[in-house]
């Protein structure tokens, strides 16, 4: 990330997911993550502006990952659009995870919106580091 | 009458039918369960962040998602009826070892403006950012306030 000064952000459109179908006619959306993975475990970031930690729903089931987040009308009902650049809804994504987590040592963070989730493989999972004997 | 409708668009720049247009034309799409469809760009969109402005009887609201970006990396400027956004999103460093599956998350840095349709109060403008989303409150100037005329 040397060139993070140079940088420019640019505007992302907020992916809207397709299926399944949601009982409440309201936009889901799709969260923009970064995964990145260690020997040790996982990591998985996800941008969830305006979900708080009372409304966010994280599940491990069967090697499934699914994250939902759910948003409070923040706008009072009196308040009348003016301009309407983006849209608020829920946000939901489902990751199949392909290594063994260590449920218990799972982690959650939410923080200004980002939430940091440690996925800690397995032991078994671990690579482990065959000594040859010479012999 | 419809050439009534067409001159009595408010006279501010940046409110487009366009805009207008393509936000119900989503609408119907979910509606349909058509989303297959690409979001239509308007002029003046495409710059992070995307904003949202609303208003009541005595305020204006600017809503930003900005999640990740921190109240220090942040610089809101308020001139007549302008206000401007200044910032970055800066993302930790991670461990050197690790090995990226997804890479999603944009960063750097970002610039927006926007010209209020109305007089404000500058004095009196407070930002709040809580959870990845900025709410910028512009009080209305006094002039400005929709006022209640008695009838005598």
């Amino acid at each position: 990330m040397a060139d993070t000064q140079s940088r420019e952000m640019q505007v992302k459109e907020k992916q809207e997911v397709g299926q399944p179908e949601q009982t409440r006619p309201a936009p889901v959306f799709t969260p923009a993550v970064d995964i990145f993975e260690t020997d040790k475990e996982i990591t998985l970031l996800a941008d969830l502006p305006g979900v708080t930690s009372d409304n966010l729903n994280i599940d491990l089931n069967e090697g499934v990952l699914t994250l939902a987040g759910d948003i409070e009308p923040f706008e009072n009902p009196d308040e009348e659009d003016l301009l309407i650049e983006y849209e608020v809804g829920q946000y939901y994504r489902q990751f199949t995870l392909s290594e063994i987590i260590d449920q218990d040592k799972i982690e959650a963070n939410l923080g200004d919106g980002v939430l940091r989730l440690r996925l800690p493989k397995a032991e078994k999972a671990q690579p482990r580091k065959i000594e040859v004997k010479a012999g | 009458m419809i050439t009534r409708q067409f001159f009595d668009w408010p006279a501010f720049g940046w409110r487009s039918h366009f805009d207008e247009l393509d936000r119900m034309r989503r609408q119907l799409d979910r509606m349909m369960g058509d989303t297959e469809s690409q979001p239509f760009r308007g002029p003046g969109r495409g710059v992070f962040p995307l904003l949202n402005l609303t208003e009541d009887d005595s305020n204006y609201y600017l809503r930003a998602e900005l999640p990740g970006v921190k109240s220090d990396d942040l610089e809101i400027n308020a001139t007549d009826n302008n206000i401007s956004l200044n910032g970055e999103r800066k993302l930790p460093e991670e461990n050197e070892n690790a090995r990226f599956h997804r890479r999603e998350r944009d960063f750097g840095r970002f610039s927006r403006a926007i010209t209020l349709p109305g007089k404000v109060d500058n004095d009196k403008i407070s930002a709040n950012l809580a959870d990845g989303m900025l709410t910028i409150t512009i009080p209305k100037a006094e002039s400005a306030k929709p006022r209640q005329i008695e009838i005598k």
